[in-house]
């Protein structure tokens, strides 16, 4: 990449493109690109925990959560008192509240990952992993408390601000901050914590506040894409941001291959396209995908849609 | 002061469960360095064998429901050595994260196998023992807290007699210990790994049937909280350690139990976690763990 920022600019105009031409389009394909657009989001906001820092997170849905219903609590309490009514207000006014919506929902997620990953980062593997699932569920469980979100039956009515131009700008702008991030000279230290965290603590980094920053920033996204997704459903449950959630975008990471934001992106894209093509084996999804995590992890654990990695990112 | 005593029996007993469950956790953990997840699932496993192996006995004899036990937990032990002999050994000497990602997978396979072959829908779990309660001074205690607590008992110094008194069981110390150094005075490290895998896979089938008497509605996913919370129990008493996974579990049970009879009651699932983090930041070794110095 040689001139990202033109990079970002470019394809945040071609988002602008595609929006002017969506209305030509079939609505179905559509909606389809805006799943997934919202799952590669996640994915790539995941790959910067698990794949470039090496630590394995279990709770992103967690934070996908927090970033869908403070987006939505903004839609929906907080915006018409600010904006007034903003049904027939103009794309301008409406964008603006929506821009507020997903950065105080992006916000809070990275607070919440701020909480979960200063006492969680302490730990390793499998710890890191069971300890992110169980933070995961309850934050699902406290929201299953808080009355005025809705309980158990979660926020419906949603202002229905998603559409193909958010989307496709929040991609490009969550694979600009991480691939940005990992090339610069500060985001060497993701890789160096990622290879040996010893060796990283020897030559002066500290391996936990990489740690934190990963996380906080991979929860920012998730919150992002949670935020576009309650705005695009327009109902949110607590039980739709369960740990299948967070298995789903963990199965993409590592079958795009961890650490590789291309390979994320392919896979995070065939992954959503597969059920809605092949609707008629949907319940066998998840044993699928179960499958896919044995057999990846032992004949090819480097990723299916990428080359084997020598040396540095990519 | 009866409905505490009451609590504190309710909570022994689901704390005795976790216990079994713990253990396996623990006893994995020792040998390979790695959370076995796909445990929980061996839990749910074995409370499904107990609702099959529960037609073929007359219901509500003691002697019914121990042969039912029995077949869970050799049934259990069975499908434990088998997914460590496809699904971990292919990958000894592995990143830790691979390992892990596997586990996931397995637990995931079983799960979902599960839900697909025998229905998403919760089933009726039969009465295996003779149903009763009684009261012992204010205290009303059922016959199935009996046998959970009683099973429970004698399931752990089984285990401890086999971990301190057998050969096996001193082999499986010395590969905790030292995998590589148990191998050159002779031990068989595969050998060891999947006993290993296969006692503490009959526990959490033993574990699946009792926490069915108790709480008799059965259903493929059932084994996800239990498992997370004996996973914590595990983590308390330190990880490794087999009195303390015992301790971490009944400690977890009562604690549970005292929070589900509380105001607080909604949040008894999160109670856990939350002793979980607390373990993290205060004493990350656990209660009864050493406290290691990682070297290079």
């Amino acid at each position: 990449m040689r001139h990202p920022l033109l990079l970002l600019l470019a394809a945040l105009v071609a988002s602008g493109l595609v929006a002017l031409a969506a209305p030509l389009l079939n609505p179905y394909y559509l909606d389809v690109l805006i799943g997934v657009g919202i799952n590669v989001i996640l994915a790539v906001s995941l790959n910067l925990v698990n794949g470039y820092t090496g630590q394995f997170s279990l709770g992103h849905a967690g934070f996908m959560a927090v970033g869908a219903y403070l987006s939505a609590a903004v839609s929906l309490f907080l915006a018409p008192a600010v904006f007034g009514d903003l049904a027939d207000a103009g794309p301008l006014r409406q964008g603006t509240a929506f821009l507020l919506a997903l950065l105080v929902g992006g916000g809070a997620a990275a607070g919440a990952g701020l909480l979960v990953g200063v006492p969680s980062l302490r730990l390793r593997g499998d710890y890191l992993a069971l300890v992110t699932l169980g933070f995961g569920e309850i934050i699902r469980v406290v929201f299953q408390n808080v009355e005025v979100l809705g309980g158990a039956l979660g926020l419906n009515a949603i202002p229905a601000y998603t559409n193909i131009f958010w989307v496709l700008a929040s991609v490009a702008i969550t694979v600009y901050v991480v691939l940005a991030l990992v090339h610069s000279t500060y985001g060497r230290g993701f890789l160096a914590v990622h290879d040996d965290e010893i060796a990283a603590a020897a030559v002066g980094l500290n391996p936990t506040r990489y740690k934190v920053v990963a996380f906080v920033v991979g929860a920012f996204f998730a919150g992002i894409a949670g935020g576009l997704y309650g705005h695009f459903k327009l109902t949110i449950t607590p039980s739709g941001f369960d740990f299948t959630r967070s298995i789903e975008v963990v199965v993409m990471v590592i079958l795009g291959g961890m650490g590789r934001t291309a390979g994320v992106i392919g896979a995070a894209v065939l992954l959503t396209l597969l059920p809605e093509v092949l609707r008629p084996i949907a319940e066998y999804r998840m044993i699928l995908y179960a499958l896919l995590l044995i057999l990846l992890m032992i004949l090819r654990p480097e990723g299916l849609l990428v080359r084997a990695r020598r040396g540095g990112p990519a | 002061m009866s409905e505490f005593l009451q609590q504190l029996l309710n909570g022994l007993s689901l704390g005795a469960i976790y216990a079994l469950i713990a253990l396996g956790y623990t006893m994995v953990y020792g040998v390979l360095r790695f959370i076995n997840f796909a445990h929980a699932d061996l839990f749910m496993v074995g409370a499904f064998l107990g609702y099959f192996g529960g037609r073929l006995v007359p219901s509500g004899t003691l002697v019914g429901g121990l042969g039912v036990l029995a077949l869970a937990m050799a049934g259990c032990a069975v499908l434990g050595i088998v997914i460590e002999r496809l699904a971990y050994r292919p990958l000894r000497g592995a990143p830790t994260l691979n390992v892990l990602i596997t586990a996931i997978g397995v637990s995931l396979l079983l799960e979902y196998s599960g839900q697909l072959v025998l229905g998403a829908a919760p089933r009726t779990f039969p009465d295996l023992f003779p149903a009763g309660r009684f009261n012992l001074g204010p205290v009303v205690v059922s016959t199935n807290q009996l046998v959970v607590i009683g099973v429970a008992v004698l399931l752990m110094v089984g285990l401890e007699l086999i971990v301190h008194r057998t050969r096996i069981g001193t082999a499986m110390r010395a590969v905790a210990l030292n995998p590589r150094a148990a191998q050159l005075v002779g031990i068989n490290n595969d050998v060891v790994i999947s006993f290993t895998f296969g006692l503490g896979s009959a526990l959490a089938g033993a574990g699946g049937i009792l926490y069915a008497l108790n709480y008799p509605s059965i259903d493929p996913l059932m084994g996800v909280m239990p498992g997370l919370k004996a996973f914590v129990a595990a983590v308390l008493g330190g990880i490794g350690n087999i009195p303390g996974a015992a301790l971490g579990g009944l400690l977890i049970g009562v604690v549970e139990t005292y929070v589900g009879g509380s105001a607080w009651s909604t949040y008894k699932d999160a109670i856990a976690f939350a002793v979980l983090i607390l373990v993290l930041l205060l004493r990350p070794a656990g209660l009864l763990g050493r406290v290691t110095v990682e070297k290079v």
